[in-house]
């Protein structure tokens, strides 16, 4: 910010071509410079920062969006605003029937499409980066299920089940691509964890795949977001971030879990659910509580 | 009356009672049963689209009621006022009440129905006895939707959409979901058939001189909204066929365990489900587009670009229906969100052909305008909202959260606004009667109020992380706070409604006779007596223009094309007078 505004000040004074040239970069560069250095001055518009790259990056689209809605959005609003009241009904006078004015037709055409191209140009640069899958250096695969949720990690023993309001915790660690191999054993669900900006369906029959890389550890709030029976508005999670360090240590204390009768039970009272074709909790054996 | 030349140019001035009487009398000449019989055996589009008009109302105030018992619920995270399944219930028949059976028929078949004949010069629809068929069978469609509420099982609860594999004979037994998909078959094909007598009809029984670029922009919109009805339902009709034959007959069409694939049930929902969005929209953009330039007493400004607007809506529609399922990982992501951003420019257009027909214009601050403009900025809000959605990355954190329930409930909740424009802006023309203009803008603002309130905390909540379809919530004051003040906007929307059948009630007992153009209106169904005779016309004016009925009112005003010249509306008579 600093220099940029040191450079656009020295180009005022002096008005050869060449500096008029640097001139005008400059005071793009001002232009530009709150929009590149995103983040701190411009307001949240509601929505968490992300405590990802890509979600980050998410939401400083989503920002970007915001400043494009309230601008064209709210110079329309007062221009309805305006019209409206600006030209009502005094007296019984007719007005002039103007019916067309093509240049403003074509303005307000063209402009709007200029706007939907930018717009356009930052979403595939952002979505490019959200569904980029790159080599993992931790694997999680994750099942969905009526309803709770199974975190497995491959060439581990550790299991982590639970239903409902259980909350069971996936455990994941920071400043690593980790992936995430999301499928559902029976319906529909979402899984939708709102501090990475992001939520993906679990689908029966179809492996999903995505990647995070999570630079804040902390434990984060998840759950459900697609309508999945009965349970829909319990079936919660949550997300752990830990460093590498304690995200090892932590696999391996629940490594050495699996044998105890919790996990046994635990596996077991899930295991009949985890089969597609044999859906144990129907949602009629449980009626309307 | 019956004579273009002896008929007085100046309606007001008619005496309130002649004019209708007469009409009574004709009206029986014509007409061999009377009373109910009448009713049920007619082929008339006129009563077909009052019962189209009023049992969809009905069907609004039902799915209304869903809606407070869901609000209600939700003002406590934990509230046990209704069960889990009954909640699930409870908003997948709110979304199928409102979207099935109000939203659509109210537009493309009520007042389409009584108006696009009108509008177009004609005697009644092109296929009336279809058209009756096409009303009964939203009837008994709308009856057996609401009979699953008593069956043992209950009504269906896998969500309006009906995602597949949670409609399967596993995850909901039972016979509420069958009804549920034997009225969606029923109010289909009322549909398709609605299609096709709305395109056969302004195809075919345009009167003389009603070129296509004269038609009024509400029968353009009906026109392109039957093309779309014929594109988009047949799918959706297939799909239900698909998903019965799995329930019943044992095909594994949508199930994983035979080899099959639930993401189609998706595909082909939403191939029927967006260009459904603008089968429900255009009709009410058409209202609007009618009556904005009565209250600003100027013609549509770019009538043309109007209609290239709503074309180029209605083929797009035909090809975003994926954004809805970008959360699915297995769609081609930018392709839908280009065709879903580019809605945005033609929509645009006819914001600012709105605002350009106000503009220098006298607008009159009737109940009916102040709801289009509500209607306007209401959408404008939706609109914006649904740019975001386009964007898969910003989907991506908004789906199935309450941001998406806010962003379409500013979508519907407008198009409310413009059915309430359309009925106190038509409602005279159909019985004859006014409704009341001080009870009418009491509505307004509760409704206008109420829809703000309710949908701009729903947005807030959504982006907190708030799921939808939620009956029970974590226990987080502030989303306390703001599901409370979303249920207060709901309230306060149902007040309007309460208002609207109180205004009702006050012109069904104290009638305040209409007139045949109480308005200064501008299109062809306003020459007509209100309400019109049997077979809509006894003469008809000159149509040179897209305003006949202003153009003979007002002979010395002719549309300027391009704000100086005079343009193909004006006659060689007008012409000598044309100066403004």
């Amino acid at each position: 910010m600093e220099t940029v505004a040191l450079s656009h000040g020295s180009s005022v004074a002096d008005t050869s071509p060449k500096r008029r040239r640097s001139a005008r970069r400059a005071l793009l560069l001002a232009l530009a410079a709150p929009v590149l250095l995103t983040g701190c001055q411009l307001p949240s518009f509601g929505a968490y920062e992300g405590v990802s790259k890509a979600g980050n990056d998410t939401f400083k689209l989503w920002q970007g969006f915001s400043i494009a809605a309230v601008v064209i959005g709210g110079g329309t609003f007062l221009l309805i605003l305006w019209a409206a009241m600006r030209y009502r009904a005094k007296g019984d006078k007719i007005p002039k029937q103007t019916q067309y004015n093509i240049p403003l037709e074509i303005i307000y055409t063209i402009v709007p499409i200029l706007v939907v191209i930018g717009l356009f140009a930052a979403t595939v640069v952002v979505e490019n980066e959200v569904v980029a899958n790159p080599t993992p250096q931790a694997t999680i695969n994750v099942s969905a299920f009526q309803w709770g949720w199974k975190f497995t990690y491959p060439h581990h023993k550790a299991v982590i089940v639970g239903q409902t309001t259980q909350s069971p915790v996936m455990v994941m660690p920071a400043d690593e691509d980790v992936r995430i191999n999301l499928r559902s054993l029976d319906v529909l669900h979402g899984f939708y964890v709102p501090k990475f900006n992001f939520s993906r369906y679990a689908q029966p029959g179809l492996l999903n795949t995505f990647t995070f890389k999570v630079t804040k550890t902390g434990l984060y709030d998840a759950q459900c977001a697609q309508l999945c029976g009965l349970y829909h508005s319990l079936m919660y999670f949550k997300v752990r971030v830990l460093p590498r360090d304690e995200f090892n240590a932590w696999l391996a204390r629940e490594d050495s879990k699996t044998s105890t009768a919790t996990a046994v039970a635990a596996a077991g009272a899930v295991d009949a659910a985890l089969n597609p074709n044999i859906p144990t909790i129907p949602a009629t054996s449980h009626g309307a509580n | 009356m019956t004579d273009l030349i002896d008929r007085p140019s100046d309606l007001a001035a008619e005496p309130p009672h002649g004019g209708t009487h007469e009409l009574h009398d004709d009206h029986h000449e014509h007409h061999g049963p009377s009373g109910i019989l009448k009713w049920l055996t007619t082929t008339d589009h006129k009563i077909i689209g009052i019962n189209y008009t009023v049992t969809s109302i009905i069907m609004m105030v039902i799915g209304g009621a869903f809606a407070e018992i869901i609000r209600a619920q939700l003002v406590s995270p934990t509230n046990t006022l209704v069960s889990l399944q009954q909640y699930n219930q409870l908003f997948t028949m709110h979304g199928s009440v409102m979207i099935y059976l109000f939203v659509g028929p109210f537009a493309f078949a009520g007042l389409a129905n009584y108006l696009v004949p009108l509008q177009v010069g004609a005697p009644d629809m092109a296929f009336p006895r279809l058209n009756a068929l096409s009303y009964w069978l939203y009837l008994t469609g709308s009856i057996t939707m609401l009979l699953g509420f008593l069956t043992t099982s209950g009504a269906p609860a896998f969500g309006w959409v009906g995602y597949a594999p949670l409609t399967s004979a596993i995850n909901a037994p039972g016979a509420g979901a069958d009804l549920w998909i034997g009225a969606l078959l029923l109010t289909g094909f009322s549909a398709i058939f609605s299609g096709v007598n709305l395109v056969a009809t302004i195809f075919y029984l345009r009167a003389p001189g009603m070129t296509l670029f004269r038609m009024p922009i509400f029968t353009w919109n009906m026109l392109v909204t039957g093309i779309l009805i014929l594109l988009a339902f047949p799918v959706l009709t297939a799909g239900l066929i698909m998903l019965y034959c799995d329930r019943h007959f044992g095909t594994h069409i949508f199930s994983v365990s035979g080899g099959g694939v639930p993401l189609l049930w998706q595909h082909i929902f939403w191939f029927w489900g967006h260009p459904e969005v603008y089968i429900l929209a255009l009709p009410f953009f058409g209202m609007v587009t009618d009556i904005i330039p009565v209250f600003s007493r100027k013609p549509l400004f770019g009538y043309r670009g109007m209609v290239f607007a709503t074309l180029t809506i209605a083929a797009l529609s035909l090809g975003v229906w994926a954004h809805h399922m970008f959360t699915t990982g297995a769609v081609l992501l930018p392709f839908f969100s280009i065709m879903s951003l580019l809605i945005a420019v033609p929509t645009g257009i006819k914001i600012f052909n709105w605002i350009g027909t106000m503009w220098g214009g006298q607008v009159i601050y009737s109940t009916a305008m102040l709801m289009s403009i509500g209607f306007v900025i209401t959408f404008l809000l939706g609109g914006i909202t649904g740019i975001y959605l386009a964007s898969p990355p910003l989907d991506f954190f908004t789906h199935d959260t309450y941001f998406v329930v806010a962003h379409f409930h500013s979508v519907v909740m407008a198009l409310l606004m413009g059915a309430m424009a359309g009925l106190y802006f038509w409602g005279p023309k159909i019985t004859g009667r006014m409704l009341n203009e001080r009870i009418g803008k009491a509505q307004f603002w509760f409704l206008f109020i109420g829809t703000q309130v309710f949908t701009l905390p729903g947005y807030v909540v959504g982006l907190h992380g708030m799921p939808r379809r939620m009956a029970v919530y974590p226990n987080n004051t502030s989303w306390q706070t703001l599901n409370q003040w979303e249920s207060i906007g709901a309230l306060l929307i149902g007040i309007s409604v309460i208002l609207f059948v109180v205004n009702i009630v006050v012109a069904w007992k104290k009638p305040v006779i209409a007139g045949d153009n109480p308005w200064d209106a501008h299109t062809l169904e306003w020459y007509t007596t209100s309400p019109p005779p049997h077979h809509n016309y006894l003469s008809l004016p000159p149509i040179r223009s897209e305003r006949p009925t202003w153009d003979f009112n007002h002979p010395d005003y002719p549309a300027l094309i391009h704000g100086t010249d005079h343009g193909p509306a004006t006659t060689a008579a007008t012409n000598e007078k044309a100066e403004v």
